[in-house]
């Protein structure tokens, strides 16, 4: 169990974007009448997602007041599940080390110092010009891509330490590196090429199939 | 080795179109209406036939699980509940299903809701998939859109709606009924059981929480016959399986093999082997953070099936093979594991909460030597005190590692104490609390 709490600074007060309130609607309507309770974490990551990517406390009101919830209920969500965070993070990115056992046995822990040499001594803590902010997490199910962190929505893999470097630097300067494997590799393939699939008749052939690849999940991505 | 023919998440790499038309390109939705035209026994039956055991870790069979769905829909409706809360450490298969396949995933949802008599399915993916939610959402939206999903869904009759929910962060979900409360919007909780969910499970309502894999594979299973399945793998562990492969090989990667295939085959073909040499392993653990560790003299002939790896007293698990070389402090290694349970522990159960903080904090002591050789056997005794008294399995799979490290790498915990004690002196003394 983590213990978790809520920041001491708190704003005033919170209330969803036009844009997102039309989106918490209508994903309340995915689950069955009276059952709305069920969009809790949804509308709480909306909101978190609103806020700078931190929760705060009128939020998780807010979200309550919306769903007919208990404060309580809804409060006990916020502070269960760990990818709410309860204090402010920082402005360019939130660095989320993934530190068990496969990442940690190809290099996290390179990873993390250069976090706290950057960053911040110890996790949570805001950097000096507001910019950065790390944590370690648990499992983030990318264990053939370790070591790998997450920032925000994407993922960041195969790092080094020295590649992790060139990712805070570019971070600072205010741009968004590719995300995926940080070395010459094809998402959860085997580095230096495949072992399978070298065969497989339905699928177009490969020179086709790669400009392909590069242009559907763009497609997928934007419409989602 | 398993022929490019007989795989079926022939996308797995992302190396063509995941969307629609690619898919179709690749044989997913033909003969969808076929098959559930042929009705729910025909189909419980043919997944009964292949063997299909379950793909989350525990390996309980799938047909088998489907029968347990009352036969007449009463007053509560049915719910086809799919677990994509992947999360267990070394395991990252379905990511690459909803990512790059996901049409094989909602063709299954479709087939499988069927055969349960459940016309409205939940994906349950964990939170930090954020890409990967959009992709499947997207893989969804292209089915309704092309008449595959919703009213009369691929022209078979059958009202099907698919709706993708998501987590924040919070491992226990994967246990099916804690996943069902966070469904439901609640703390993830584990209930007790019984009642079951196919009895009581989505709301009050009769309801499976089937794996992603297991799902995603039963499309293929219908289109080329069971008894192509279950041409894989020893007696009793039929088909093919993702295994992905992470730490200390060359190439770590994701795969798709058949059942049973000798684990030193699988380092060797597809991760160019263990880092510096077969010689240099020291252990695997082969299913995923919460089954034991294998020590490296029972690697050499190893099928990686469920029955093999049982009898040695570990498990295939989720099939998340961790290959530690000599370099690894192996107990480091199993305390992190033993890190994770403590941080992911739901509370709920004493023996889980309190011990598995326990077992980290004695662990940590005995990576350093910190630590009374008798404490060994007080440690041994308490996973055994959490191990099967808890609501959910998360007690056991906190225990497991621990007693996997304590029965091979006993030597290397009493190697430790004995240098830590020789190099005591008076001067380090510090008084810490009591455990």
């Amino acid at each position: 169990m983590a213990v978790r709490r809520l920041h001491p600074e708190q704003p005033e007060s919170f209330a969803f974007s036009a844009q997102n309130l039309a989106w918490a609607k209508r994903e309340m309507k995915k689950y069955p009448k009276g059952r709305q309770a069920s969009a809790v974490i949804p509308l709480l990551w909306k909101a978190q997602e609103q806020y700078d990517n931190w929760l705060p406390e009128p939020a998780i009101r807010a979200v309550a007041d919306l769903l007919d919830m208990p404060y309580i209920r809804v409060l006990e969500v916020a502070t269960f599940y760990t990818m709410f965070q309860l204090a402010p993070v920082g402005r360019k990115a939130h660095v989320q080390v993934c530190g068990t056992t496969p990442c940690m046995l190809r290099g996290a822990e390179d990873i993390k110092q250069v976090c706290r040499r950057r960053i911040a001594q110890t996790a949570h803590e805001v950097s000096a010009d507001g910019d950065f902010s790390w944590e370690e997490v648990e499992c983030l199910g990318a264990c053939v891509n370790a070591p790998m962190v997450q920032v925000f929505s994407d993922t960041y893999e195969d790092l080094t330490a020295d590649s992790f470097e060139a990712l805070l630097d570019a971070f600072a300067r205010g741009e968004r590196p590719v995300p995926g494997p940080q070395i010459a590799r094809t998402h959860a393939a085997p580095a230096g090429g495949q072992t399978s699939l070298t065969d497989v008749p339905t699928a177009t052939k490969p020179g086709k199939s790669r400009a392909g690849t590069r242009k559907t999940p763009s497609k997928a991505s934007s419409k989602a | 080795m398993l022929a490019d023919k007989d795989r079926i998440f022939t996308n797995l790499y992302g190396q063509g179109d995941s969307g629609l038309k690619g898919a179709k390109a690749r044989g997913a939705w033909r003969g969808t209406a076929g098959f559930i035209k042929k009705g729910q026994d025909w189909i419980i039956d043919q997944v009964k036939t292949s063997g299909l055991r379950g793909r989350g870790g525990a390996g309980f069979p799938t047909g088998l699980k489907w029968s347990f769905m009352p036969r007449d829909v009463g007053e509560r409706p049915h719910y086809l509940v799919v677990n994509a809360d992947e999360s267990e450490p070394g395991t990252c298969k379905d990511r690459e299903i909803m990512r790059h396949d996901p049409h094989l995933l909602v063709e299954g949802c479709l087939i499988a809701g069927f055969a349960m008599r459940a016309h409205v399915g939940y994906i349950y993916v964990r939170g930090e998939f954020i890409r990967e939610r959009e992709r499947l959402q997207a893989a969804i939206d292209e089915a309704y859109e092309a008449g595959l999903l919703g009213k009369n869904a691929a022209k078979s009759g059958w009202d099907f709606d698919l709706y993708v929910h998501h987590g924040a962060g919070a491992y226990i979900c994967g246990e099916e009924t804690a996943l069902l409360e966070s469904l439901e919007g609640k703390k993830g909780q584990p209930r007790l059981k019984p009642p079951f969910p196919a009895n009581v499970g989505l709301y009050g309502c009769p309801t499976t929480v089937n794996n992603v894999e297991s799902i995603a594979v039963v499309p293929e299973i219908l289109r080329r016959g069971a008894e192509w399945f279950a041409g894989f793998g020893r007696p009793n562990n039929h088909g093919t399986k993702l295994f992905c492969i992470s730490g200390h090989v060359e190439r770590p990667c994701t795969v798709e093999e058949a059942m049973s295939v000798p684990l030193r085959e699988l380092l060797d073909k597809h991760c160019g082997g263990v880092r510096g040499g077969w010689d240099n392993l020291l252990a695997v653990i082969p299913g995923g953070s919460s089954v034991p560790c294998l020590p490296a003299d029972h690697c050499d002939d190893l099928p990686m099936d469920f029955d093999a790896l049982r009898d040695l007293k570990s498990g295939l698990g989720t099939a998340a093979v961790i290959v530690m070389d000599k370099s690894t402090d192996i107990v480091r290694a199993i305390a992190r594991i033993s890190y994770f349970y403590k941080h992911e522990s739901c509370g709920q159960c004493t023996p889980c909460r309190e011990g598995t903080g326990w077992m980290w904090r004695v662990l940590e002591r005995m990576a350093r030597g910190e630590a009374h050789k008798r404490e060994i056997d007080m440690l041994l005794e308490v996973t055994h005190q959490v191990e099967g008294h808890t609501i959910c399995a998360l007690g056991d799979a906190a225990a497991w590692p621990v007693q996997g490290l304590i029965r091979h790498f006993r030597h290397e915990i009493e190697r430790r104490i004995d240098s830590y004690t020789a190099n005591a002196s008076a001067d380090d003394v510090r008084l810490v609390a009591a455990e």
